[in-house]
């Protein structure tokens, strides 16, 4: 068979599965919409989590993303999976103890004021909303390379089972779904690694292949990249090219902002107990683990094959893969110096945004661009985000695992949308229109609130996948940023703290957001030709900046707050209880007053 | 009793901020210290085919986060179990 019948069967296959299971998971009340009636065991929430905190930029996008950028890479490894301790250690046992839906109603109690639930509510809703365009660019890019349908067709497609799932089965309906996804994308990650490791260096165990030495060849895999590069120009694999300072700011803004994000920390209130909170935090990073260890090999193995496999290779002899991606828009070829190969070196092969010329074709067969070439000499471009997905292809695996990669990276997009989507619909819901607007709402009217929230976002969802705003990027570290600088700061005193207050607590807040948006918004949109490290403050860049704005925000809280009159008392008492140990049997409602 | 009951609690949010300072303390030694901070002159040492600073920054603060949190369910789970016991 080939690869497309494939893709066909098996995503037709996981769609199924995750259709049925919603069908038998369905949601009948608010608790059980929102919180899938805090019943989950801790092995199955741990899954979940994992599903639901791997997006398709972790399935698709990081090894592709590292593969490019060498030790650089390392930032996302360490900040999305060390901003999982920080959560784990510093954030879960203690929202979970205080047992409300969401961090605004969080933000709102603990801080005694709808000023502080309007902002944390609004930060919910634009982080969420970021995240979901993103999964969705995911979706489509799956569709239009393995299934020949126009992206605008995935994205529907993508969207009606999302719409699905998260509307009739709420939280209940997602967990259960999550954790067949997550069984789906974790084997997909892993038999291709396993596979490539083995052709490599044979070694099975893709966390130690990359540290072996080629089969053959008696010289390690990284010291071979490290050479291969340098030949090409590029900076050693194993050293990348950022500063220090700017490496140590992005990590910490990546951790901290990771650490805020709603749509994870909600579902800590899916498990019955603290302790089981805890537990499921553990099941759940070790599940990421998994797949957070295997990425950074597959990056090497990938870079290894794209380094021996294409430069200077004649076009016409170049293979598949490239000419299939190139059909699919993710790759270009300018052949510059007019010799029929292709050269590929560090700098960009052509300025502005990639557009082909749809009408001819060049005198090798290629697809004609018509940006204009760069100085450079580098002839190629490649999309970061299609080497997870071609992975197999280059390294000429079976069809089957080409097309249960795609069918993994459509369970990674699906998984964490639907994550977010449920955050979305309970912020409009419960935050906004239950807590702000109608206060006697009763649960039957609440629900259908929230499920034609639900249904709202996955169709604005949708529209931003099939028309991607063209600053994606820009706007993802603008979110890591904003979490950072507003959520992370206000939870942790908010828990550690008896003595922050609500000026405190707003103030840092607001000064937090403010910086951090203003620095962004400068360097990414207002005067872009000037992003670059001697314009930056201490050479740090937009999306390291959160973890600065975390700062300040730490510092105007404390200063405010010192300032200012103390919590009263009842708020107090809220804290300490948070705070208590769990008693034996003890089981925490969710409560909902 | 509720006095005992306060100073039970104070006991507990103690031991509970001891055990996640000594957690996020090597949280951050492997992460920011070995993957970045010190990455040169780790790089110095090989272990196996890996530079060991670059070990740290693509695997190993990983396993560490992971050996981390198991420590702090046993731990936390374990003073639950002795001060939540006394409660009621």
């Amino acid at each position: 068979m080939d690869v497309q019948t494939w893709t066909y069967l098996l995503v037709g296959i996981t769609f199924a599965l995750y259709i049925g299971i919603a069908i038998w998971a369905r949601a009948g009340s608010t608790g059980e919409f929102y919180v899938a009636g805090g019943g989950v065991p801790a092995l199955a929430n741990g899954m979940a989590t994992a599903a639901d905190w791997m997006s398709a930029a972790s399935f698709i996008s990081m090894a592709g993303i590292i593969s490019f950028t060498g030790y650089d890479g390392s930032v996302y490894l360490m900040g999305w999976t060390g901003g999982y301790v920080l959560l784990a250690l510093l954030l879960a046992p203690y929202l979970r103890k205080f047992g409300k839906f969401t961090v605004p109603d969080f933000v709102g109690d603990r801080y005694y004021s709808k000023t502080a639930r309007l902002v944390a509510l609004i930060c919910a809703i634009f982080i969420s909303f970021t995240y979901v365009c993103g999964q969705m660019r995911g979706v489509g890019v799956v569709f239009s390379r393995f299934l020949s349908v126009e992206i605008e067709m995935g994205v529907i497609i993508g969207m009606t089972i999302v719409f699905f799932y998260a509307v009739l089965g709420g939280m209940k309906g997602i967990t259960y779904t999550q954790v067949a996804q997550y069984c789906v994308l974790i084997f997909a990650f892993m038999v291709p690694a396993i596979f490539i490791s083995l052709m490599m260096t044979g070694n099975p165990v893709p966390q130690l292949g990359f540290g072996s030495e080629v089969t053959g060849e008696g010289v390690f895999l990284l010291d071979k990249l490290d050479g291969l590069s340098q030949d090409l120009g590029f900076a050693p694999y194993t050293d990348g090219s950022k500063g220090m300072v700017d490496i140590f700011f992005i990590t910490m803004a990546l951790m901290v902002g990771t650490a805020g994000l709603p749509h994870v920390i909600i579902r800590f209130y899916t498990v019955k107990k603290v302790s089981a909170a805890r537990v499921s935090a553990f099941w759940a990073l070790l599940f990421i683990a998994i797949l957070y260890t295997t990425a950074p090999a597959v990056a090497v193995f990938a870079r290894t094959n794209l380094l021996e496999s294409v430069p200077n290779k004649p076009y016409a002899e170049a293979p598949g893969w490239i000419k299939s991606w190139e059909e699919a828009g993710l790759i270009a070829w300018l052949d510059k110096n007019k010799d029929g190969k292709i050269q590929y070196a560090p700098g960009k092969p052509f300025e502005g945004k990639l557009t082909y010329d749809e009408k001819n074709r060049g005198e090798n067969g290629e697809r004609l661009i018509t940006n204009p070439p760069s100085d450079g000499p580098n002839e190629l471009y490649v999309d970061r985000d299609i080497m997870v997905l071609a992975n197999p292809e280059i390294a000429q695996l079976p069809n089957w695992v080409v097309a249960l990669v795609a069918a993994g990276g459509l369970a990674a997009a699906l998984s964490t949308a639907a994550g977010l989507l449920l955050v979305i619909s309970t912020s409009v819901a419960h935050d906004l229109v239950k807590k702000t607007f109608v206060p006697g709402l009763d649960d039957k009217k609440e629900l259908l609130i929230a499920r034609c929230a639900a249904g709202f976002a996955v169709v604005i969802a949708g529209y931003f996948g099939i028309n991607p705003p063209g600053f994606v990027a820009e706007v993802v570290a603008f979110a890591f940023g904003l979490a950072a600088s507003s959520f992370f700061p206000v939870i942790i005193l908010g828990i550690f703290s008896t003595r922050m207050n609500r000026e405190g607590a707003i103030s840092g807040m607001i000064t937090g957001i403010v910086f951090t948006t203003a620095y962004i918004i400068y360097f990414k949109f207002i005067n872009p030709t000037a992003n670059s490290v001697e314009n930056w403050w201490f050479g740090i860049s937009p999306e390291g900046i959160g973890t600065l704005g975390m700062i300040i925000n730490f510092a105007v809280a404390f200063i405010i707050s010192g300032l200012t009159k103390r919590p009263p008392q009842d708020v107090v008492d809220m804290v300490e209880g948070i705070r208590e140990p769990e008693a034996e049997g003890e089981e925490l409602a969710v409560s909902d007053h | 009793m509720a006095d005992d009951q306060t100073t039970s609690n104070r006991a507990y949010w103690r031991a509970n901020l001891k055990w996640v300072g000594i957690l996020m303390t090597i949280w951050f030694v492997v992460s920011y210290g070995c993957g970045i901070l010190f990455v040169n002159q780790l790089n110095q040492i090989e272990l196996g085919g890996f530079k060991l600073g670059f070990w740290f920054a693509q695997q190993g603060s990983i396993y560490v986060f992971v050996i981390l949190i198991a420590v702090y369910v046993k731990v936390m789970n374990g003073l639950d179990h002795k001060y939540g016991a006394k409660k009621s």
